[in-house]
Formats: structure tokens, sequence, C-alpha cells
């Protein structure tokens, strides 16, 4: 399979004050196009640090991303904000949407950024959200619709230009559970479908087990990378006998299957 | 570019109430600084006009007068003098002076009672009658204010009153020509022939008119009007007791001329100041109301210029919008402006303050659109 998403040993650390805090910590881990990883840990494991450093957005301290084979972070910001427009789809916790575009319009905006808002991008556009089930809202205005059909907008939007890799920053926090897992599910079904990388951070462990791998973060480091059938209640419980430890040279998605 | 303008326009059109809101807010601020344009425009013309649509190239003072119509005094030897410099092809008398005219029994009409040569510089042209004829006879040209005002005609009589000797005066003039309006001093005003205006102006003890009474300037015409400098110097070496200057010399120095002007420019100056004051508080509110959503688009790739030329395109819009309200009721409300009002909306004191008015907005908007390209993706979504 091909690699969608590669980290090697990120490292992220802020000065504060005369002192340093490493948020994210020597994380390496790849993705395979076709890939839904969810991303878990508790509050300040550095899993939010690591979304915006993949997403391109925070500058790591050491370490490299390559998305698709291209190095993230070198090249110029303008450069990268034209690579995070063609290759990345984004759905964050909340204010996805541009308030005053329609459905219709918020998906399509992303083939007007990337030139493509042509007839066979915007019948793809409509087609997404059909699939997503919001062919009769196309054009009503995000504040018209609930909080699940809004994400599913924002996914459709982070799906229509068949990005390398697809993120979602807790996408289900203002869902209800119904509506947490319809989402979910979409959206790893749609990753499965279109060949697209996908992680889904989360802290909702509910919802992890349509993902392929989960991948705990621990005080900005990896903890254990497990898939759903696995006895998941290390993840509540970092201490767990149950949880295996993944070394550097486990990392991988086809390494970590085998183990598994 | 595109796709800024398809955010700008879908934003304006989907909150339409509140940019139109902010367009009423512009159009407002427009019909205040047009309004003090005009105001100065025509407090401006009331004082200058005379003076600049004389008919003549120099404005001669007795020298001591510091410029001051009033303080001066030039008599005829002098304009002998200045006659025979060369490069002057004629030169004549004024005397500037007020009076009331009657209107249905009331002098309620304050004026600017002019004394002239007739036929030579400074009678106006008549537009409608003949021009002054008779070196001492009791007739005038009226400007068109005064006849509109009045109602006279030419071939009527008019009834003016002075001051003399402490006693109310009355005269009989008969009009034989009317002219473009010539506002002096804000009035406007009636010209009679200088020995006729010796006698009845405003003085000290009533008499008769001097044969050759002596003016308060004396209006140059040049022979050729490009040699003014020239000339100009040439009357201040060669005559006595005189300075000369150009037109626009001579009414910028009329009395409280500049004054007038510098605080109708202040006031101007502050209606522009508030105007991007105010369009730049209300985008720069806007633009904190809507820092998560620039984040968002900055996060799926959106580029700066992409997010500040939308910002740009609302602010032009906007104050577009706002100056062509305000345009347009400026104009309906000059037509409903009565005569006596000094609002002139001159075409190009008009324009410099719509160019000004167009300018403030982005001016004002530049905080606003700083404050964008500076919002940072990661902050603006809380992932930081």
């Amino acid at each position: 399979m091909t690699i969608a998403l590669e980290a090697r040993s990120v490292v992220k650390q802020y000065q504060v004050g005369s002192g340093t805090i490493t948020a994210v910590d020597g994380v390496s881990f790849n993705l395979e196009r076709g890939e839904f990883v969810a991303l878990v840990g508790p509050s300040g494991s550095g899993k939010t640090t690591m979304l915006a450093m993949l997403a391109g957005l925070l500058q790591p301290t050491s370490g490299s991303i390559a998305i698709d084979g291209e190095e993230l972070f070198g090249m110029k910001e303008s450069v990268r904000a034209e690579f995070r427009r063609r290759k990345i789809g984004f759905t964050f916790q909340a204010n996805n949407l541009v308030p005053y575009l329609t459905v219709l319009e918020n998906v399509e905006l992303l083939l007007r950024l990337n030139g493509q808002y042509n007839a066979a991008g915007k019948r793809r556009a409509k087609e997404l959200l059909a699939l997503l089930g919001l062919e009769e809202r196309l054009n009503v205005l995000p504040r018209q619709l609930s909080g699940g059909q809004q994400q599913r907008v924002a996914i459709a939007r982070s799906l229509i230009n068949r990005p390398a890799l697809m993120l979602a920053d807790e996408p289900t926090a203002s869902l209800d559970t119904e509506r947490a897992y319809q989402v979910v599910e979409t959206l790893a079904n749609l990753v499965h479908e279109q060949g697209n990388a996908g992680i889904m951070v989360t802290h909702d462990l509910r919802m992890v087990e349509y993902a392929d791998r989960i991948i705990q973060m621990l005080d900005g480091r990896v903890g254990q990378i497990v898939t759903p059938k696995d006895d998941l209640s290390c993840l509540a419980d970092p201490n767990a006998v149950a949880c295996r430890l993944i070394t550097a040279e486990e990392l991988g998605y086809a390494e970590a299957r085998a183990a598994a | 570019m595109f796709t800024a303008f398809h955010l700008a326009f879908k934003e304006i059109w989907r909150n339409r109430s509140r940019f139109l809101l902010f367009g009423l807010v512009v159009a407002l601020i427009t019909l205040l600084i047009l309004f003090i344009a005009a105001l100065g425009e025509g407090l401006g013309s009331g004082n200058r006009e005379y003076l600049q649509k004389l008919n003549g190239e120099l404005i001669v003072y007795q020298d001591t007068a510091r410029l001051s119509i009033a303080g001066s005094l030039v008599g005829c030897d002098t304009r002998a003098s200045i006659r025979s410099v060369e490069g002057v092809q004629d030169e004549g008398p004024i005397g500037f002076s007020s009076a009331s005219v009657v209107v249905d029994g009331d002098p309620s009409l304050d004026v600017s009672l002019i004394g002239v040569a007739p036929g030579k510089p400074g009678e106006p042209p008549s537009i409608v009658g003949t021009g002054l004829a008779r070196k001492s006879a009791k007739e005038t040209v009226i400007d068109r204010t005064v006849a509109l005002v009045v109602g006279a005609q030419v071939g009527d009589t008019i009834t003016i009153r002075t001051v003399q000797g402490g006693e109310d005066e009355f005269y009989t003039l008969q009009v034989v020509g009317i002219s473009e309006s010539r506002k002096y001093s804000i009035r406007p005003s009636i010209f009679v022939p200088i020995v006729a205006w010796d006698e009845i102006r405003a003085k000290a003890r009533p008499g008769a008119g001097a044969e050759d009474p002596a003016c308060n300037v004396v209006a140059v015409k040049l022979e050729d009007p490009s040699q003014i400098d020239v000339v100009r110097q040439r009357i201040q070496d060669r005559v006595d007791g005189v300075e000369a200057v150009d037109r626009k010399t001579a009414y910028e120095n009329t009395s409280g001329y500049t004054a007038q002007q510098s605080t109708l420019s202040t006031q101007n100056g502050f209606a522009l100041l508030i105007g991007v004051l105010v369009i730049g508080g209300f985008f720069q509110i806007q633009t904190l109301q809507k820092v998560p959503q620039i984040g968002m688009l900055k996060a799926i790739g959106t580029s700066n210029s992409v997010v500040a030329l939308a910002v740009l395109i609302q602010i032009v819009v906007t104050t577009l919008v706002g100056v062509a309200i305000g345009g347009l009721s400026s104009f309906g409300l000059s037509l409903l402006m009565p005569p006596g009002i000094p609002i002139i909306f001159e075409p190009r004191s008009s324009a410099t303050a719509i160019v000004s008015i167009l300018l403030m907005g982005p001016i004002g908007g530049l905080v606003s659109i700083r404050y964008s390209l500076r919002v940072e993706p990661l902050i603006a979504l809380g992932l930081r």
C-alpha cells in the first residue's frame, strides 16, 4: 500500500519563561492510504499539538513529516498553504463552516480555492453530500442545520479534493452519541472507500471502534498502538498490563497489524 | 481572486441588513462632508465671487492698506499713473460700500454697493439689458440674485437705503442691466457709476459725489495677461504708494476669508477623520467577530491574499454604496435649499470630497485588513 503520511521523530518544544516544555517527544508513525486511525490520549498528552504539526500549521522543533512523499516543512509558508488545500482535509471541533455560505457553497469552496470549480467538481460535491445524507439540504445555511449535519458538511468539504490526508479534531465533541457514531462511521467509510488516510483525534474511546488502528499518546509520546480488536481497557488505564507497548521498530501499519 | 469576490459578496448579500445599515452610516458621513464642502464653497464664493470674476488681471491697493479693501484709498492722480504704465490696457476705479434694497416696502435685502466706472474694468458684463452708460446717473446693474429676490427687471426702478450723517437716506435707481451673480462679502451686489456711488454710499455727512472720487482699489486690465508678474512689478516700481496683486491674492486677503475657509477645511478634515474611525471601527469589530472563521479559512489553505482581498472588497463596496446614497441625498437636499443659504455643490470640490470619502474606507479598514492577515489558524481554532 502507498504511504500517505510519514512522521519521524517529531518533537515540539515550547519556551515557557526560562524553561522548556516538551509537548511532543519523538513521535513516529506511518499511515497508509485507505487507513483510518484514531489518535487518543488524555488532555495534555500532545495529540492536538501533533495534529497541528501534521496539518502543517505548527512547525516541529525537530523531526520530519512527509505527506505523499513531500516534506511538509521543507516548503515555504505560502507553498505549504497551497499544499494544505490540495493534500490535507480538515474537520474541526467547531467553527467548521463559513456561516454565510450554503451547504453546497461550503463544500465547493475548496474547489474554488483549488481552481477546480467546474462541472465535474460541482457534480462531485453534490454526490458527496448525497452520500452523507444531505441531498435535501444543499441550499440551506449552516445555522439551519443540526450539529451532526454541520459535521457531515465539514467532512464532505474535507474530502472534496480527494486529499492524501484527512484530519479530524474531536469531530464528535458537540454531538449526542447516536450522531457521533454516525459521523465517525461515515468518516471511516469514506476514508476507506476513497483511499485517503484519516486521523481522528478523540477523547471519546467509544468512537475508536471504526478505526483501523488506535494510537495512544501519553506525555507527548506514543504510548500504545492497538486495534479495536485488542483489549482497549488499557486506553482508559495506561498502566493496565493488557496493553502492549509498541517499539519504534514496530511502528507502521503493516507491522502493527502483523504484531496484532 | 474570484474566490475573494465570491466570499466578499456572499457575506454582504447574506448579511445585507447589517451592511446596508453601515452603508447608511457612511451615507450620513458623506452627506455631512459634502454639505460642509458645499457650505465652504458657498461662503467662499460669496466672499470672492466679484473679485474672482473681475474683468481685469490685477487689483491695485494703497500700499499702506496691507491689502485691506476697506482700508485702501486710491486717488485720481494715482489712477492716471497706473494707466500710463507700459502693458496696462485699461484701468477702472472700484469703490465698495453696503446698502439695503427695499423689498415690499422694507429695506430688507443687504447688498454690496459697488461703484465702478462705466465701461471700465470692474463693471460686470450684463446678461440682460445694457451696461452702465453715464458717469453720474442714478442707474444700476444688479446681479441676478438681487433681481430674483426683488423681482426687478431691466427698466424697473429699485430703492436703496444707506446711512449718511446718522440718517437713513433712500435713493431710487433705474435698473439698466442684470449681471451674473457677483457676490462680495457674502452679499449680492448692485453696481452704480462711481460718481453716483460716492454720493449715495454710507458716509459721515451727506453730500454730492465728487467729479472724480477716490476709490478703494483700481482694477487693471493688461494688454497681455501672460505678462502679469512683469506688469505687476512695473506698476509697483513706477507708481508711488501702491501695491498690485492678482485676483486670487486679492480675494484671499478679503476680511475673514482665509479664517473662514480654514475653519471649514478643519471641519471637513475632522469629519473625514471621524469617517475613517467609524469605518475602521466597524470592520475591526466585524473582523474580531470572524476570527475563528478566518482561522478556519486559513487552516484549509485559503491564502492571506484572498482573505485580505475579501475584506478590502467589502470595505470598498460598503463605502461605494454609502457614498452613492449620501451623494444622491445631498443632491436631493440641495434642490430643496432656499436660495439665501450659501450652499454651492461645485463639481471640483464635491469630487474632491467624494474621492476623500472613497479613500477613507480602505484607509479606515487597513487595521482590520492587517488584523485579518495576522490571525493565527491554530489560536483561532483553539488548537494551541
